[in-house]
């Protein structure tokens, strides 16, 4: 396992991280790197805290322990200032697409470039179309968010969120809830906005077909450990019932299809 | 016992945190409102939802209160023959507590709710967090540009209120009533002393202002994001703006026109 904390391949680096909410343990002691120019996929069932990972990675959370290294800094211990700075260089798809609700898409879209850039109108313009257009909705420009179907309004976030050119891109859950149009229009894009602008990507998902299909390596964590990892086909032969049952999605297995519960028998007929 | 104890103990830390918190907020915005000045255009829209928006329900308030006003006043007054000072009663009345408290209160129901729904909704999308992982300060744009335009639009409100309120115990007490007009304005003109109570009720609903745009954007901002946290964060703002608003007046007027 590749965990050297200097190493000139690995965009991210995570060392020995615990994180808990409450007296939840939400990461108990995790490493992870991942590597520049491909697209890694962090997977799990739902509730094992993917989406706390990407916010730990982009300085929104503090961890209890262990460090975050994200392009040879530790996110936790930069300045504001500075965590702002490298904040320029990675963007974030979130879930819900989380576009400001009271701007239209090109208003959204161009929204990072007139706070962090200088440039003048016309040039702003003409970079909004270009990301417009890279994610094919160059003629919604005018639309409000709240006319956008659920896969337009995660494209146009997905054109926010490359407007500054970043080196790197972190996707929370960007199937979920697709029909399938949409949905293999996003790993159409995921794919070649990858290779095309030279990006690394994070993926954190629980759609284990689209991700396998396009991840370069795949973590898969539960219960706050990585359980498994590898390339897609290495993990489809990893020798764990449960990441079986996870990739196959067996009701039942290691993960019980019943909640904890007393005697189903005991329960019925005593009162 | 014990129960109530830990109970009691929980409640008074949690509260001191909150108060901590926003405290903290405040500071925030304070030191952020100077990035307001180069984005005009974030206040002006503002300046639009949350003071020219609130226009129509303060300019009917104020009529009915003053003319309530006048009604009162006048039976009262007539009985000791001065219905000739229905004016400096009503201005009075207006322009040192109704006026400030009465618009303040409309101004944390109308505004001041809808201030705290915006923010616990933007928090409860993740556009405040996506703000955050562009690299842009909510509290700079979003927070900031909201607490102006509510301290701003608040004493021009209240002078709203109060005007109207004037007219409005004009209409009932001149016009209904038949008290001389001349008498009604020129009783208020000589009753009424600029400093002593126009200055006074200004700085009032300054202060309101200043509370109610604190209280409103903070627990937008600290509300549990979810649609339950949020509505009722939307109800502790507003029952909180009423209570820091009639307490505040309180002490407002004990230092400003008692001896206490």
């Amino acid at each position: 396992m590749n965990n050297s904390v200097d190493s000139d391949t690995d965009i991210v680096s995570i060392q020995n991280l615990s994180f808990s909410r409450g007296d939840r343990k939400i990461f108990n002691d995790i490493s992870l790197t991942i590597p520049r120019g491909k697209i890694t996929a962090i997977m799990g069932p739902s509730g094992t805290g993917k989406t706390t990972l990407l916010k730990l990675i982009g300085g929104q959370l503090y961890p209890d322990q262990g460090s975050v290294i994200v392009d040879k800094k530790n996110v936790h211990q930069l300045k504001r200032s500075d965590l702002y700075t490298l904040r320029k260089r990675m963007g974030m798809l979130f879930q819900s697409g989380a576009l400001l609700t009271d701007l239209n898409v090109f208003d959204n879209v161009a929204l990072p470039l007139k706070e962090h850039t200088t440039l003048s109108d016309s040039m702003i313009r003409s970079l909004v179309l270009l990301k417009l257009h890279a994610v094919g909705l160059r003629g919604a420009r005018d639309l409000m968010p709240n006319e956008l179907s659920g896969g337009m309004a995660r494209r146009v976030a997905l054109a926010r969120a490359i407007a500054l050119d970043p080196t790197m891109i972190m996707y929370d859950e960007p199937f979920t809830g697709q029909d399938p149009i949409s949905l293999g229009t996003l790993v159409k894009l995921i794919k070649e906005l990858n290779n095309a602008l030279g990006l690394t990507s994070i993926i954190v998902s629980h759609d284990v077909e689209e991700t396998s299909s396009i991840a370069d390596y795949i973590y898969i964590l539960s219960e706050g450990k990585i359980v498994g990892q590898g390339t897609p086909e290495q993990i489809k032969t990893l020798d764990s019932e449960w990441v079986q049952q996870f990739m196959k999605g067996d009701a039942d297995g290691p993960v019980h299809f019943h909640y904890p519960a007393e005697n189903y028998h005991k329960d019925l007929f005593e009162i | 016992m014990t129960q109530f104890f830990e109970h009691l103990g929980n409640k008074t830390l949690s509260s001191f945190a909150k108060l901590g918190r926003s405290s903290f907020f405040l500071i925030q915005i304070l030191t952020a409102t100077v990035s307001v000045i180069p984005r005009p255009r974030l206040l002006i829209n503002q300046l639009f939802s949350v003071g020219v928006l609130s226009f129509l329900i303060i300019t009917i308030s104020g009529l009915f209160v003053g003319m309530v006003l006048g009604l009162q006043g006048f039976y009262i007054l007539s009985d000791f023959g001065a219905e000739e000072t229905l004016g400096v009663m009503v201005a009075a009345s207006l322009v040192r507590e109704l006026g400030p408290v009465v618009a303040a209160l409309l101004f944390a129901g109308r505004a001041g709710s809808a201030l705290t729904a915006e923010i616990g909704l933007m928090k409860a999308t993740e556009q405040l967090s996506g703000m955050e992982m562009m690299a842009i300060d909510p509290i700079k744009r979003i927070i900031a540009p909201r607490f102006l335009a509510g301290f701003m639009s608040m004493p021009l409100l209240a002078a709203l209120f109060s005007s109207i309120g004037v007219l409005g115990g004009h209409m009932v007490g001149v016009g209904m009533l038949g008290v001389d007009d001349g008498s009604y304005w020129s009783q208020m003109q000589a009753g009424l002393d600029f400093y002593d109570d126009i200055v006074n009720g200004v700085i009032k609903s300054i202060v309101f202002g200043f509370a109610v745009s604190w209280i409103s954007l903070f627990e937008g901002y600290d509300a549990i994001p979810t649609s339950e946290g949020v509505s009722r964060a939307t109800t502790r703002t507003v029952v909180n703006s009423a209570f820091t608003i009639l307490g505040l007046d309180f002490i407002l007027t004990a230092l400003m026109f008692g001896d206490i």
